[in-house]
């Protein structure tokens, strides 16, 4: 496993500061493991967190190489280095509360509770996919988890998390969407109107940027024109905002926790940025991870700045677990994703025919005003799928 | 039966889908306190209140959105573009989120949302303001797209479109609110994709939608009155689905078709229809297929010249005198 490295080992040096100047801590308090929110964590819970990490480095390790054996097409970013956020932000959710992200959706579908079965289905675009192959590894989507998808236009989703906060408000009920985006798409306009909206409206959404520090190959500092710090952009919205070390699984927690009282209490919206990092290129694609950043930097991050590396320490310093214990846990998910890949290896594609499923509802569902008019158009549109009464003589 | 306008029809559809159902609301810039740019939606702030009657800022792209992320929440935003001209600002929003997330989720999400405004030239306010574009966005699978062409249509087609699991975009035009049609008192819906014939004829079909088919209409007239030719008008009124069906029945009745469209030539819905009728009527066809759309240049503000620029009944009949 030399891409994973030995995660037990204690880090050697203090690790590198995260690049934010200001920051306005909204947390009650610095010692974040004290903070209530985390207090009242039962060692079961802590050691489930640190189980969906590794399940989500090793789903995606285990995805990778099927990529690399040519099992799947298209785009594969991963999350591997990220780990933290998707799952303190599961562990903070309540009942009417909502997920949605963007293309980089892997750890936040298997956060929520998607299986590993239906996430490496759907890569190896098989019919038992969560999207029965139809979405790929941008697009996974669970509803009755309340996970809105996997969206691949860089902010295109975040006017869609906030109307899903709207909807509830509108409806009364007492909850929030937390709306994920990259460092890259803060530089879209779509996502500076939404703020200006959910601030404006009082919609309870949480727009949380997941800083990796690179859109693709441009660094923060050739894209924004304030270096330092995103989240404080939201001061031209009066809304409030926050920085966050996403190393830090309690301090993560923590101001996830108040962002989410805030949208519950107040109906207040909330930016935070997160400061983190992907051990791998923008996508498998990206011949030149290794390129914009030097090896140095990913090794110096790797070490110092691993979500898992550190909640592991955590762990093993509050005497939750031992060293077998973390053993035990990697290999459970190594296993589970080694499972899905033979899972998604032996289901089948899906057939031509059914392309054309799931365009329309009324055609899906077959209700008598679908048969006026024809949906599809070109020579190859199934039989069932045309309107058979042309009466042309 | 009452006459009343283009406009009181669609807002009349709006009153009783916001009474019959919860989950309708109204957005869009304008479209409240200052009663709709186009007074399409007047007196609906007044009556339904901030709650279901929105004023957004200009903010195309994020209101858009954000009827699709509330649509998926079971919501039916019903939302307004001041004219279809700036849904180019919200492209992304309107394609890809609320045309594809139905498909990309293997069906587990639906978007029933409704985009709508007047999508038409003709009124001198330049290129950016005058397009038309039901050609683009019927391209979309997941799209639905409708062209009401009078007030009856368009508050029935409204009505569907509202219930409706889909995105529908409907496409109104501003020369036609003030026109007055006959519109029953009591509540009827139209379904989409099918077409309806505004004029029965013999001789050759007009096949038309939105305000191409009043233009039809006249053409017909003339040519009645000064040829003794007895024209068929079709109205598709629905882009997407399409009544494929009424075109060829049309068409192997009079077995001449002259396509009429207010938007440009270039891969423009008569494109479509002239390729299916080759296609599946090929034998019922005494003449070539002709079409009359917009001529050929961005929308020009001069407007004695920009009369002529959209399809005029002597452009329709000159095309048809041509296959007669």
């Amino acid at each position: 496993m030399t891409n994973t490295g030995n995660l037990t080992s204690q880090p050697q040096q203090q690790p590198p500061s995260p690049p934010h100047a200001p920051s306005r801590s909204i947390a009650p308090s610095k010692n974040y493991a004290q903070d209530p929110v985390n207090q009242s964590l039962t060692n079961d819970q802590k050691v489930e967190f640190l189980s969906q990490m590794y399940r989500i480095r090793r789903f995606e390790q285990a995805a990778l190489r099927y990529y690399n054996q040519g099992k799947m097409g298209g785009f594969l970013h991963l999350y591997i280095g990220q780990e933290s956020i998707a799952v303190a932000t599961v562990s903070v959710l309540t009942e009417n509360d909502h997920i949605i992200t963007a293309y980089r959706d892997h750890g936040h579908a298997l956060a929520v509770g998607m299986t590993m079965n239906e996430c490496m289905a759907e890569l190896f675009g098989k019919r038992t996919g969560c999207s029965k192959g139809k979405g790929g590894s941008m697009h996974f989507f669970a509803p009755d988890k309340r996970f809105w998808g996997g969206h691949g236009i860089v902010a295109g989703q975040t006017p869609l998390g906030l109307g899903i906060a709207f909807a509830l408000k509108y409806r009364g009920i007492r909850g929030a969407c937390f709306t994920f985006l990259g460092d890259g798409a803060v530089n879209q306009g779509v996502f500076s109107e939404s703020l200006n909206l959910a601030s404006l409206w009082n919609i309870p959404v949480i727009f949380v940027i997941e800083n990796n520090l690179y859109s693709m190959g441009t660094s923060l500092r050739r894209s924004s024109a304030i270096r330092s710090c995103l989240a404080q952009r939201a001061e031209g919205f009066n809304m409030p905002w926050d920085t966050v070390d996403g190393a830090n699984f309690y301090e993560v927690r923590s101001k996830l926790a108040a962002a989410l009282s805030r949208a519950h209490e107040e109906s207040r919206p909330t930016l935070l940025e997160i400061f983190t990092y992907r051990h791998y290129g923008h996508s498998v694609a990206d011949a030149n991870a290794k390129k914009y950043r030097s090896e140095e930097e990913i090794e110096l991050y790797k070490q110092y700045h691993d979500p898992i590396r550190h909640w592991q320490n955590t762990l093993l310093e509050e005497g939750v677990i031992t060293a077998e214990d973390a053993e035990e846990i990697d290999r459970a998910a190594k296993q589970e994703a080694a499972d899905s890949a033979a899972f998604a290896e032996a289901s089948d594609y899906p057939s031509l025919d059914e392309l054309f499923d799931d365009v329309y509802w009324e055609i899906d569902n077959k209700t008598p005003t679908s048969k006026y008019g024809r949906y599809f158009f070109g020579d190859d549109v199934p039989q069932r799928f045309l309107n058979q009464d042309h009466n042309v003589s | 039966m009452p006459q009343i306008t283009y406009r009181k029809a669609l807002n009349d559809a709006f009153v009783e889908e916001i009474l019959r159902d919860e989950n309708v609301i109204i957005m869009g810039e304008e479209v409240a306190e200052y009663n709709g740019a186009y007074k399409v939606t007047e007196g609906l702030w007044k009556r339904f209140g901030d709650r279901r009657i929105i004023d957004t800022p200009i903010s195309e792209a994020a209101f858009v959105g954000l009827g699709v992320g509330a649509a998926m929440m079971g919501l039916r935003p019903v939302i307004e573009m001041m004219f279809w001209s700036f849904i180019f600002v919200a492209y992304d929003q309107l394609v890809n989120n609320a045309g594809f997330i139905r498909y990309m989720s293997g069906g587990l999400i639906n978007i029933p949302m409704v985009v709508r405004g007047p999508a038409n030239g003709g009124t001198n306010v330049g290129a950016t303001h005058s397009h038309t574009p039901e050609n683009m966005l019927a391209n979309i699978p997941g799209l639905k797209v409708v062209c009401p062409a009078t007030a009856y249509d368009a508050k029935g087609l409204m009505k569907t479109a509202i219930r409706d699991n889909d995105t529908v975009c409907v496409m109104e035009n501003t020369l036609l609110y003030n026109e007055k049609w006959e519109v029953p008192e009591e509540e009827y819906t139209i379904p989409l994709g099918v077409a309806d014939i505004k004029r029965e004829g013999t001789d050759i079909s007009f096949i038309a939608f939105g305000r191409a088919v009043l233009t039809c209409l006249k053409a017909a007239e003339i040519l009645q009155q000064k040829h003794g030719i007895n024209a068929e008008v079709l109205d598709l009124r629905s882009i997407r689905p399409l009544d494929e069906d009424s075109i060829l029945r049309t068409v192997s009745k009079t077995h001449r078709a002259v396509v009429v469209e207010e938007n440009k030539p270039f891969c423009g819905i008569g494109a479509q229809i002239a390729a299916t009728i080759q296609e599946k009527a090929f034998d019922e066809l005494d003449a070539p297929v002709l079409r009359v759309s917009a001529l050929d240049a961005p929308a020009i503000y001069s407007p004695p010249i920009e009369k002529l620029q959209l399809p005029t009944p002597e452009r329709v009949i000159k095309r048809a005198l041509e296959i007669l």
